[in-house]
């Protein structure tokens, strides 16, 4: 597995008069290498610079100072604005504002047509794209009738559909409802696991950043944790200090530990926790 | 006493159509005067359209809505006064601003109920301190905050109305853990110093379970459960049958009876959580009761 | 309600008009709104309601349907006919001052309302049975040409796609924002047309920033997507003329002839 996507010192700036904080940096200075084939969640607070960053991965936003590379590429270099994009689909939060078209399969269809891929190859890839996150059914629909689970999958097609090697997900789940954030989630997992398709999932959900594989933790515009689940959400001092949340079966385990409990350091799922408490309690009796 | 009755209450969409759906079907419940009810259910559970009978937005198919004991369509020219008294909060309430300066748009209802400048400039600076919006803000373009001042400057604009009842639908949609638990403390805040009816429409049980009262469940148009809420989340089996989530520290306590442990499914925080273990271990913790 | 409105809404279906080609579909209904103008005689213009209805029949898709889409023009097609009443000459009816009324009105009224009926019949044919997409797609192949004169046909086609998708969006939000509004306590239903103008204001305003807000969504989620104009770009859905097209324009050139037929054999109602 090789580097993917790397980030060095960077740093943005919104370029905005109207804006009084026009003196601070959205983005203090991160460095991050993505590997090819990983799944990543990047979670912060509103304002933190998560969805910043999300948007210098395909060159929608430019550096202000440092840089940021996709297969050696800079996504600096105007040359390869469309190799960048292609490689990297972005999805976004509001379902309804990215679908174009008033046809599901007709939207799915979009990114392909731009660029230039010839009709029977769309077609076999929409149709790819559409079972891929379980929306085939609903090709012929139109999108406004659909919910914002399933509208959320459409977008994921359509940037499917265009072969990128990764996808990055900009707070996909934010505006669902529990229903809709679980398909979604096991949409994108099941394009990890089965495609290979690197997977960088913003969020603020901590149950969604367990599921990854690596957890970014951002704050005031730097990176301020980065391991595995389980060795972020084993800080759950510092995690609270930044004001964030920890699953509370994590938290639940970490207090009881505080108490001098035998337990084990980090456990993400209830299933884990249960089994951890379990332990304890049997040990005990 | 009960402020709003609702009287086996029925409702379609587009009846007489091919778009004819039934969104509630013969619900009947009472809201008692100073209570904080939650409402929960999945998309397309009728809570939404539940509580936009409640200031008569929506007339039933069939049945009453009832508000201190009257019927609110008795006399239907005068359903804008029930809108003042019954306050509505919708999903993302903030794409409803649109005056030049949030004072002027917190404003809006408290003009429209016939207040007059002076009542209303109390009430505006009430409303703005009860969701923690500084006078500086007031005096900016609503368009100009950030997304959870513009959220808190929508909801002030309702509380401004001075409602008996008020009712938040969703209100903590799309914002991050920190945003959503001050808002939920401001409301609560509200609520203990108003002392009047609240109503709150969610689809997230962590949300819910702390401050209400009593929990409303709908499930495809009926009323499923209607309880406290240590009730409610004792049956986590049902509710999840319902496609409601429960939340994670609840299913712990869930699977470790199911494995024979006997704990009280009820908990709601982690906190209760870590005190009935201590007290299943019998350990020298604080064992006192939540 | 909004979701009422049938008009203009596109019904999924595999009967032959649904698999006809987008342009010729196009080509033929601007064809039949001239025959509807060309009949002159209430023999022709029965002739024209038969062949459509004939092909209303071929769409599969239930006759109730049509008559919502009717109905919301209704307002106009009632206004046009009353409105013609009240012209034309002949035989005087009734009399009051300077309105009279006349068998030539009375004829004209009745045209005209059968007229309108027909084209909202043929249009919504179209409209039924012609995705969205490709409608506009049909659109910008047959204004090509118009690219030789520097007219930007892709854009406009693409103008097109997008607002036929974010109507229904903007609709319900309208809807949304009208009843936040009303429960706040904004008076909408009552007083004279001014006050009920200016009643608007705080539904239109949000409506403005919210159009923005999806304008601006929608184009960055387009530039993710490698849009880039019409330069280079492919389609999935190839258009072919096919043999259901050869059949239609048969059938077109049956019609049109019974139409001129009409029209010399039996005197004109109107002129």
């Amino acid at each position: 597995m090789g580097s993917f996507i790397e980030v060095k010192d960077l740093y943005f700036k919104y370029d905005d008069p109207e804006d009084e904080n026009k003196n601070e940096f959205a983005l203090n200075g991160i460095n991050l290498t993505i590997e090819k084939g990983s799944f990543v969640a990047v979670v912060g607070h509103n304002g933190s610079g998560k969805s910043t960053l999300a948007k210098h991965f395909n060159s929608l936003y430019l550096p202000t100072s440092g840089d940021v590379s996709v297969n050696g590429m800079n996504t600096k270099d105007d040359s390869h604005l469309f190799d960048i994009r292609r490689s990297i689909g972005l999805v976004l939060q509001n379902p309804d504002n990215q679908i174009v078209a008033g046809i599901v399969e007709d939207d799915v269809a979009f990114g392909c047509e731009n660029l230039g891929i010839p009709p029977k190859e769309i077609r076999k890839r929409v149709d790819d794209a559409l079972k891929a996150v379980d929306m085939y059914e609903y090709r012929l629909h139109s999108p406004d009738k659909l919910s914002g689970g399933q509208k959320q999958r459409v977008a994921i097609a359509g940037i499917i559909a265009m072969e990128p090697e990764c996808i990055v997900l900009d707070e996909p789940t934010a505006m669902l409802d529990p229903q809709g954030r679980d398909e979604v989630i096991s949409a994108v997992m099941k394009l990890n696991r089965e495609r290979g398709i690197t997977v960088i999932i913003i969020t603020h959900y901590m149950e969604e950043a367990v599921l990854a594989d690596r957890v970014v933790v951002i704050d005031k515009g730097r990176v301020f944790l980065d391991g595995t689940p389980k060795e972020v959400f084993s800080q759950v001092e510092m995690l609270k200090q930044h004001r964030l949340d920890v699953p509370q079966g994590t938290e639940l385990v970490y207090k009881l530990r505080g108490c001098g409990f035998e337990l084990p350091k980090c456990v993400l799922d209830e299933n884990e926790c249960a089994d951890a408490i379990e332990k304890l309690l049997k040990g005990v009796s | 006493m009960s402020v709003i009755t609702a009287e086996n209450v029925t409702f379609t969409y587009g009846k007489g159509t091919s778009f004819e759906r039934t969104a509630l079907s013969g619900v009947s419940f009472s809201v008692e005067e100073g209570e904080f009810l939650g409402v929960i259910g999945h998309t397309g559970s009728g809570k939404s359209t539940l509580v936009q009978m409640f200031n008569g937005l929506l007339r039933p198919t069939s049945g009453r809505i009832l508000l201190n004991g009257k019927d609110i369509w008795e006399q239907p020219k005068k359903i804008r006064e029930v809108r003042f008294k019954v306050g509505m909060v919708f999903q993302y309430p903030e794409h409803q601003l649109f005056e030049e300066t949030v004072y002027k748009d917190i404003s809006f209802g408290p003009k429209n109920k016939g207040m007059s400048e002076e009542e209303t400039d109390k009430k505006v600076r009430e409303a703005a301190g009860f969701v923690g919006l500084s006078e500086e803000l007031l005096k900016k373009s609503p368009f100009e905050l950030s997304g959870g001042e513009k959220r808190r400057a929508a909801i002030a604009g309702v509380i401004a109305m001075d409602p008996d009842v008020l009712i938040l639908d969703e209100p903590t949609a799309g914002l991050d853990p920190l945003g959503r638990d001050a808002l939920l403390s401001e409301i609560v805040t509200y609520h203990k110093v108003r002392k009047n009816t609240v109503l709150l429409v969610s689809h997230s049980m962590e949300d819910i379970a702390r401050i209400s009262d009593r929990i409303l469940v709908m499930n495809n148009g009926r009323k499923a459960m209607l309880d406290t809420s240590e009730n409610i989340f004792s049956q986590g089996a049902e509710l999840e049958k319902m496609g409601l989530r429960v939340p994670q520290i609840t299913k712990v306590m869930m699977l470790l009876k199911q494995r024979g442990i006997s704990v009280n499914t009820g908990v709601l925080t982690v906190e209760q959580a870590f005190q009935e273990i201590l007290s299943c271990l019998g350990c020298c913790g604080e064992t006192k009761k939540w | 309600m909004v979701r009422d409105i049938t008009l203009g809404q596109y019904m999924p279906g595999k009967s032959i008009v649904h698999r006809m080609d987008a342009r010729s579909k196009i080509l033929m209904l601007l064809a039949m709104i001239g025959f509807i103008f060309a009949a002159d005689n209430y023999m022709a213009l029965l002739l024209i309601t038969l062949s459509s209805l004939l092909v209303v029949l071929l769409t599969r898709i239930s006759f109730m349907m049509y008559l919502k889409s009717m109905k919301v023009i209704l307002f106009l097609v009632l206004f046009t006919g009353i409105l013609n009443i009240f012209y034309g000459s002949g035989q005087v009816y009734w009399e009051w001052q300077f309105i009279k009324i006349t068998e030539g009105g009375v004829n004209n009224a009745v045209f005209v309302t059968i007229r309108i009926a027909a084209m909202v019949l043929v249009s919504s044919v179209l409209t039924f049975t012609t995705s969205p997409n490709d409608l506009t797609d049909g659109i910008e192949k047959l204004l090509s040409p118009l690219k030789l004169f520097h007219v930007k046909v892709h854009e406009i086609a693409m103008m097109m796609t997008i607002a036929l998708r974010f109507i229904p969006v903007l609709l319900e939000e309208a809807d949304k924002i009208m009843n936040a509004q009303k429960a706040r306590g904004a008076d909408m239903e009552s007083g004279g047309a001014l006050k009920r103008v200016r009643a608007m204001v705080p539904v239109l305003i949000p409506l403005f920033v919210s159009a923005f807000r999806r304008a601006n969504d929608l184009a960055m989620a387009m530039e993710c997507r490698c849009y880039n104009g019409g330069k280079g770009r492919t389609r999935m859905k190839i258009m072919k003329f096919g043999g259901v097209d050869l059949a239609a324009l048969i059938y077109l050139i049956v019609v049109f002839a019974g139409v001129i037929l009409c029209n010399i054999v039996f005197p004109a109602t109107v002129r």
